[in-house]
């Protein structure tokens, strides 16, 4: 009862906070110095004045910034964002289409990073000081501050160009036609995009996991186990694994907007067809509706994250239920 | 006790002189860069996709550019354009860290929910837009990371302030009938300088590669200005052919100055830490 | 009576890096010998930083890796080391810490108190001896008041029907009635046969339960003599550091000594007592052992 009332309100909170991001991303897009008009049809068109008053006047162009901020808000209630300059298709559709490879290229890393990540971090954790610890720390410390985009083309450099195991780019093999592509073909091309993200978010999934199992491995209750007479593999079952198993996978879910942002670049040097190519596209051809599509999804993306992350403490752990008793 | 003392004064030593080294490499690239003479990374196409050799230790580029030299100068530009905006975005988080803690209520409400706000947006995306909106170029990028830094170091800040304000020693000052301005000059300001200090530190890595990260989108520098960003941007059309060199050792240089500058702020926190001497 | 526990010429270093790589040890345990009686309980008693924790931790095996012993501990005849004591410790050898920040605040209580080695009966039964409720079995530490907690490590501890009980610090931040209670418990495990090793500050409470009571004083222990002559007041003590702990007692005036109890790192030669002890003399500065006087045991040449 007392969990549904605060899931109830946090999902609140994120309908306001999602409104807000509409609206800021709306003002900072119909500012830019890009003449919407000029965008679509092009910069040498014949088009007469009467002509191009008249489209300005069918979008709404010449009405106040909260008029049009509430007629593009209606229409994208009733899942209509408009039309995308860049690829002629509504912006709903083009999101939709991109977004399966984004989601398979984010999943998998998302996966792949917080799996590897925790049982590296844990190794790490249990064993502070020693070759593998130190190996492995100074490791993620360097890719902590290593680029994404940087990372990608070395890898690119290195296992497509100069060992050839991975293709250059794109989704699917270029000329091939949709029906032909088979899953092994996707997967072949998703592997470089989805090894460089990966790489680029273990690295603080490491370094975070260590230093709590740090943190609780020097707490008073694991000194109490070893004097009950736990062993070893006991208390990392018993104690250690229940204490870090929520704060990890909270992380985890906390972490969708380096995942994004991350995505957004590895995508660019694959040239892999997702929502990162697109937004460049969009961003460098004035396609007003489609970055204002993006920019509203990618926040809706990171709010979800941030909600499941809350919720889940929220049911899990036993003091934040006793917070809401004293409330 | 004298034992402790002394591993304490080496650790503080070698914190210390990690700090000392990242400004010697980073005032050096700066400094350097900036007063380099654009001759050194001039246009000969005669000398084009060079790979290094002792000429050009990091080979040259499409148009017969030098790239170690235009490597530091781009790496220097981006310094600037970095530890400008992260300062400005710094400054940003101090006043809302600090209005959020001391005002509270509803000014807090406010600032906390545009926190969550600026941080709902992924970042690189919210970095696009704004420079989207200011058209690109050196004044858009260095105001969109300016603009998008603070969130995280306003949440320190506010900690910070609430922490030291409700400590047992500030609470007597109250009681002893101290004014709120004497209190807040003389306890609260001093204890958050080195949490700022801190924060502002490590801002600047991130600061910097974001700005390398739009610029290499395309949408940050012109691509006639030297820097990371649009040298490795042009790095990957030629990857593709084997130009390995074109990447590698720029962002090998830009990599260096990140971690530099963290491991300065890490050993900064060491080293305004008094209890770092327990480890 | 049979002896639980020796503790026989204990030493105990911390290694410590001086100046880089340099080792330096830092004694902060000397020469300390107790010895525990099957029924009985012995209070150890000192203000802090006199080491009486160590000497728990060291008999617990729970010292961190930086730390060195030397001398003797002794379990019912066999030396502990930390092979037999896996076997030993949750079952045999039972301890209680100072409070629920001890527990596993994710986990709850009813598995907790079973531990590794208890079952689900003895757990019910022993919530039931110690007025725990059913409900508490389903409960987080975090949700249950100071003396519950106090009671749940108590059956924690007799779990696995110890023949040593060692408790660090059981009572702070309890009510005198709390604490009185907690300390009942022990009288009673004691009586039932086990031997309980209890350190606290607190001298008062000690009086209530302990048969003998042990004090230490800047690491290592300086008399040990029957809670009798405790209460009989000084004159009946040996040592003159127990002399003024019992002057210092609320009841008997407040009067504090001089000086400060010696910290590891610069210790005087000889008696760790003599810089504050009004009986000074040239003898103080050699070895002084323990020696065997009125029924008890002191560490002082000038004790009578």
């Amino acid at each position: 009862m007392k969990s549904g009332r605060k899931i109830f309100s946090e999902i609140l909170r994120v309908i306001l906070l999602l409104i807000c991001v509409s609206l800021i991303a709306f003002i900072l897009v119909t500012k830019a110095p890009v003449d919407p008009l000029v965008s679509y049809i092009g910069t040498n068109s014949s088009l007469s004045q009467e002509a191009k008053d008249e489209i300005s006047e069918y979008w709404g162009l010449n009405d106040p910034l909260p008029q049009r901020f509430l007629t593009w808000a209606d229409h994208a209630l009733h899942g209509d964002m408009g039309q995308s300059i860049t690829y002629k298709r509504p912006v709903i559709d083009v999101i939709a289409e991109r977004m399966t490879y984004s989601f398979s290229l984010m999943f998998i890393a998302w996966l792949m990073s917080g799996i590897l990540g925790f049982c590296l971090g844990l190794v790490c954790g249990l064993k502070p000081g020693s070759i593998f610890d130190r190996v492995c720390k100074t490791f993620c410390l360097v890719l902590k501050s290593a680029p994404t985009f940087w990372l990608g083309l070395l890898f690119l450099s290195v296992f497509a160009v100069q060992l050839k195991w991975f293709p250059i780019g794109m989704s699917v093999p270029i000329g091939k036609l949709a029906e032909d592509v088979t899953l092994g073909d996707r997967l072949y091309h998703l592997a470089l995009p989805a090894i460089t993200l990966t790489v680029v978010s273990i690295s603080e999934v490491v370094l975070y996991t260590r230093q709590k199992i740090i943190e609780i491995r020097n707490s008073d209750f694991i000194l109490y186990a070893q004097a009950r007479g736990e062993r070893k593999g006991q208390i990392v079952r018993r104690h250690i694994l229940r204490n870090i198993a929520l704060p990890a996978v909270t992380l985890q879910f906390a972490s969708f907007s380096e995942l994004f942002g991350g995505m957004a670049l590895a995508e660019n040097i694959f040239a892999y067809p997702g929502l990162g190519t697109a937004t460049t596209a969009a961003a460098l051809n004035g396609d007003v509706p489609l970055l204002l599509g993006i920019a509203v999804f990618s926040a809706l993306f990171v709010f979800a994250g941030n909600l499941i992350a809350n919720i889940l403490y929220g049911v899990f752990d036993p003091r934040t239920k006793e917070a809401e008793y004293v409330k | 006790m004298l034992s402790e003392r002394r591993t304490l004064l080496s650790g503080r030593t070698r914190a210390a002189l990690i700090i000392g080294a990242a400004a010697v490499y980073l005032l050096g690239v700066l400094i350097w860069g900036g007063l380099l003479c654009p001759d050194t990374y001039a246009v000969h196409y005669e000398n084009k996709f060079i790979a290094p050799c002792r000429d050009h230790i990091f080979g040259t580029d499409f148009m017969g550019r030098d790239m170690f030299y235009r490597s530091v100068r781009g790496l220097s530009t981006s310094i600037i354009i970095g530890v400008l905006a992260a300062a400005v975005s710094s400054v940003i988080a101090l006043i809302f860290g600090i209005a959020s803690a001391v005002f509270g209520g509803w000014v807090d409400k406010v600032i906390n929910f545009c926190v969550d706000l600026c941080m709902g947006i992924p970042h690189i995306v919210l970095l696009l837009l704004i420079s989207f909106m200011m058209g690109k170029g050196v004044k858009g990028i260095t105001v969109a990371v300016a603009l998008t830094h603070w969130p995280g170091l306003t949440r320190i800040v506010r900690a910070e302030v609430l922490q030291i304000r409700s400590s047992q020693y500030v609470q007597t000052a109250y009681k002893m009938g101290k004014s709120r301005f004497n209190v807040a000059v003389k306890h609260i300001f001093p204890h958050v300088i080195p949490a700022y200090l801190i924060g502002l530190m490590l801002l600047f890595p991130h600061a910097i590669m974001h700005e390398a990260a739009v610029t290499f989108l395309g949408f940050g520098l012109p691509a006639e200005m030297p820097s990371i960003g649009v040298i490795l941007s042009e790095a990957m059309t030629y990857i593709v052919t084997g130009k390995w060199w074109l990447a590698l050792f720029p962002g090998l240089l830009l990599l260096l100055a990140l971690i530099l500058f963290d491991a300065a702020g890490e050993n900064l926190k060491k080293l305004l830490n008094p209890m770092s001497g327990n480890e | 009576m049979e002896n639980i526990l020796e503790v026989k010429d204990l030493k105990l270093w911390f290694s410590m890096y001086e100046r880089g790589f340099k080792k330096k040890n830092l004694e902060v345990l000397h020469s300390l010998s107790l010895e525990l009686r099957k029924g009985e309980v012995l209070a150890v008693v000192g203000s802090s930083g006199s080491g009486k924790s160590l000497l728990a931790n060291a008999v617990l095996g729970l010292l961190p890796g930086n730390a060195r012993l030397s001398g003797e501990i002794v379990y019912k005849g066999m030396a502990l080391d930390n092979k037999n004591r896996k076997s030993l410790l949750g079952r045999e050898i039972a301890y209680i810490p100072q409070s629920v920040d001890y527990l596993d605040p994710l986990m709850k209580l009813g598995k907790q108190v079973q531990g590794v080695y208890g079952t689900k009966e003895r757990q019910r039964e022993l919530f039931e001896k110690y007025r725990l409720p059913l409900s508490t079995e389903k409960k987080y530490p975090f949700e249950v008041s100071g003396g519950m907690a106090r009671r749940i490590l108590v059956s924690s501890a007799v779990m696995g029907e110890p023949e040593l009980i060692i408790a660090d610090e059981p009572t702070p931040g309890l009510s005198a009635d709390m604490a009185m209670e907690t300390l009942m418990h022990f009288r009673e495990l004691a009586d039932k046969g086990a031997a309980v090793l209890l350190i606290t500050h607190d001298i008062d409470l000690a009086f209530n339960v302990a048969d003998r009571i042990a004090v230490c004083y800047a690491g290592t222990i300086v008399e040990i003599a029957p809670t009798s002559d405790f209460v009989s007041g000084k004159d009946a003590l040996r040592h003159p550091y127990s002399k003024a702990f019992i002057d210092a007692l609320p009841q008997n005036g407040f009067k504090p000594i001089g000086g400060s109890q010696p910290y590891a790192g610069n210790l005087p030669d000889g008696c760790l007592f003599a810089e504050r002890c009004p009986y000074r003399s040239a003898e103080c500065g050699g070895e002084i052992p323990m020696r065997e006087l009125r029924g008890g045991e002191v560490r002082c040449v000038h004790a009578t």
